[in-house]
């Protein structure tokens, strides 16, 4: 149960009735302008009672919203999008797509983690939780960035790599480990947009860049909140209090320096205007990378190195007051 | 006064485990004396079960002698200003006390079986051996001046993962450690990891299995996903010995499995055949 869907009912059906009522007042010769007005008037004020104030768990479940963009979404709007396929091991992940576009004129290489529409789209895609052979497919296509000189653009959106039997036996904690080795010293421009959820390692797999974009309402943590109330108190029913606690949503991010750029969104959420959001996203990863490909390559990772080198929370003591 | 056993959190140790004097085996049910089992490098004399080790007991059993620590004094501040049961500050005043480490992991230079190398080692004692900024930044400093001197470096984990009360800047120390690791294998210098009992999450996710050459211990669990949430997840029963450290080498995931009474002789070897050209013995 998505919370702001159930949230966002009344305000639907106040929507409906105003579509209604319009419909009306262009067919009948009742004039129904002042109660439009009055509806509209209403719908605003809902709109921002609803919206103006959302609790982290609130923002968590707007990052999930079924009518969200997804990686798709984005990557298709790119021109001349060509997915590629496969690990060359195993086999073909649904849950992670990757391929060659063309962003404007600039060519770049993709790689999105894609969740699905409706609960058959999720079984294929399996809710955008990646196998090993998924994050093999993306260093993969790491490797053909650098290689041939294209920046590389990624999507993240994941509760999390897939914990499983066939995960395990396969090497999730290798996959991800290698993954985050290669981007660390990729020689191309690397940008990470945060769409969605952006779930612990599994998120951090594709998210090893030069410039971080993350989109208002996406989250971005150490683990979902359910994964971290199951690990911090055993038990998975108080995500709500762990998505409180484990500051996820993008001011707090931007405040501690781990993302660059916050796109801000429409009131109620990306999917109240998914064109425009897709649009500024894409704008912002093309300034992006312009910027970047101004930088030489050794320069560039270096600037990466440091990027990541200086985050942490950590003093020195001036002596050990603990029993050694 | 005992605690009463109503008030005592669950998964903690049980009164006959923590005697002052004898040991039980978790494994066996052998009731051990902990000076002879101290001397058998904490393995079960009867079962051979590996029981966990603190850090500075580690280090005792693989540097030479002298062990010279790097960064001992770093602390880790509060980055969330986390609260649950208790302020953060106090679960690791806790910790500290109970584990006599600032930390979580202990590193610095030694020599094993006379090679120079760098040596980290993590300590499951204090909260759960999870990263978060002190561990990434300590296993950093260590990548970053083993690169400086030119020498190996050798991780020992024992992890629960990333650390939660340190959220998304914990998730980041496995970037960190990471761009480390990739620098430092650029210059042709060796990575040796040795996975302890239990090596999981954003530690096996990142340096854990970074290795050059990767060496399970004997009957250690590692892998990605806790086995709680995998059984919550799939809801089926998991495979006999599944994400054990002899499972692991079935499935290719690691070089070898060592014994603990092995161990040093084996990293030794390694670490002589690996680095002949960066450090002439």
């Amino acid at each position: 149960m998505n919370v702001i869907v159930e949230l966002e009912k009344p305000l639907i059906e106040l929507e409906t009735k105003i579509a209604g009522l319009k419909k009306l007042n262009e067919t009948q010769r009742v004039d129904f302008s002042n109660e439009i007005a009055l509806l509209e008037d209403k719908a605003r004020q809902l709109k921002a009672e609803i919206f103006g104030n959302l609790t982290p768990w609130q923002r968590v479940h707007l990052a999930r919203h079924p009518k969200r963009p997804l990686a798709l979404d984005y990557i298709s709007a790119l021109d001349g999008f060509t997915e590629l396929h496969g690990d060359r091991v195993f086999r073909d992940d649904p849950a992670i797509v990757a391929g060659y576009a063309y962003l404007g004129d600039l060519p770049i290489f993709v790689i999105g983690e894609q969740k699905g529409r409706d609960t058959k789209d999720n079984l294929y895609r399996n809710f955008g939780m990646p196998h090993p052979e998924g994050y093999r497919k993306a260093q993969r296509i790491m490797r053909l960035a650098e290689k041939f000189g294209r920046p590389l653009v990624t999507f993240i959106d994941t509760p999390g790599a897939y914990p499983g039997i066939g995960a395990e036996e396969r090497g999730q904690s290798e996959a991800i480990a290698a993954s985050l080795k290669v981007l660390a010293g990729l020689r191309t421009p690397v940008v990470v947009n945060i769409t969605g959820e952006g779930g612990s390692g599994g998120a951090l797999a594709i998210g090893v860049g030069d410039h971080i974009v993350m989109l208002q309402h996406s989250i971005y943590s150490v683990a979902s909140p359910e994964a971290a109330a199951s690990i911090l108190w055993r038990d998975a029913t108080r995500a709500e209090e762990a998505a409180q606690r484990l500051r996820l949503t993008s001011d707090e991010l931007f405040e501690f320096g781990i993302v660059d750029e916050v796109i801000k969104e429409p009131l109620g959420g990306a999917h109240q205007d998914p064109q425009r959001i897709i649009a500024e996203t894409l704008a912002a990863d093309r300034r992006a990378i312009e910027r970047l490909r101004n930088l030489g390559v050794d320069e560039l990772v270096d600037r990466r190195y440091e990027k990541f080198r200086r985050i942490g929370a950590h003093v020195e003591l001036v002596h050990d007051s603990a029993a050694r | 006064m005992p605690t009463p056993s109503w008030l005592r959190r669950r998964g903690a140790k049980p009164q006959a485990e923590t005697d002052a004097l004898w040991e039980i085996c978790p494994s066996c049910g052998e009731r051990l004396y902990k000076k002879d089992l101290a001397e058998r490098m904490w393995v079960c004399s009867r079962c051979g079960h590996h029981f966990r080790l603190h850090a500075l007991d580690r280090i005792a059993l693989l540097a030479d002698g002298d062990f010279q620590e790097i960064a001992p004094l770093l602390a880790t501040g509060d980055p969330l200003g986390w609260t649950d049961r208790m302020p953060y500050g106090a679960k690791i005043a806790g910790d500290r006390q109970k584990s006599g480490l600032l930390e979580a992991v202990v590193v610095g230079l030694c020599r094993i079986e006379g090679v120079r190398t760098g040596l980290g080692v993590m300590d499951f004692f204090f909260r759960g051996g999870t990263m978060g900024s002190v561990v990434g930044e300590k296993v950093t400093l260590l990548i970053e001046e083993c690169a400086r001197q030119r020498l190996p470096v050798v991780l020992v984990t024992a992890s629960g993962g990333a650390r939660m009360e340190e959220g998304v800047v914990a998730l980041m120390q496995l970037a960190k450690t990471t761009a480390a690791v990739e620098r430092f294998s650029a210059l042709g210098l060796p990575l040796v990891t040795v996975l302890t009992d239990p090596t999981t999450g954003g530690v096996s996710a990142s340096f854990g299995f970074q290795g050059d050459v990767i060496i399970a211990e004997t009957g250690a669990a590692i892998g990605f996903a806790g086995r709680r949430v995998i059984d919550q997840t799939i809801r089926q029963k998991l495979p006999e010995g599944f994400q054990s450290a002899e499972f692991l080498l079935e499935h290719g995931q690691v070089d070898m499995v060592v014994r603990r009474t092995e161990l040093k002789g084996a990293l030794g070897r390694l670490l002589k055949f690996l680095s002949d050209k960066a450090v002439p013995a």
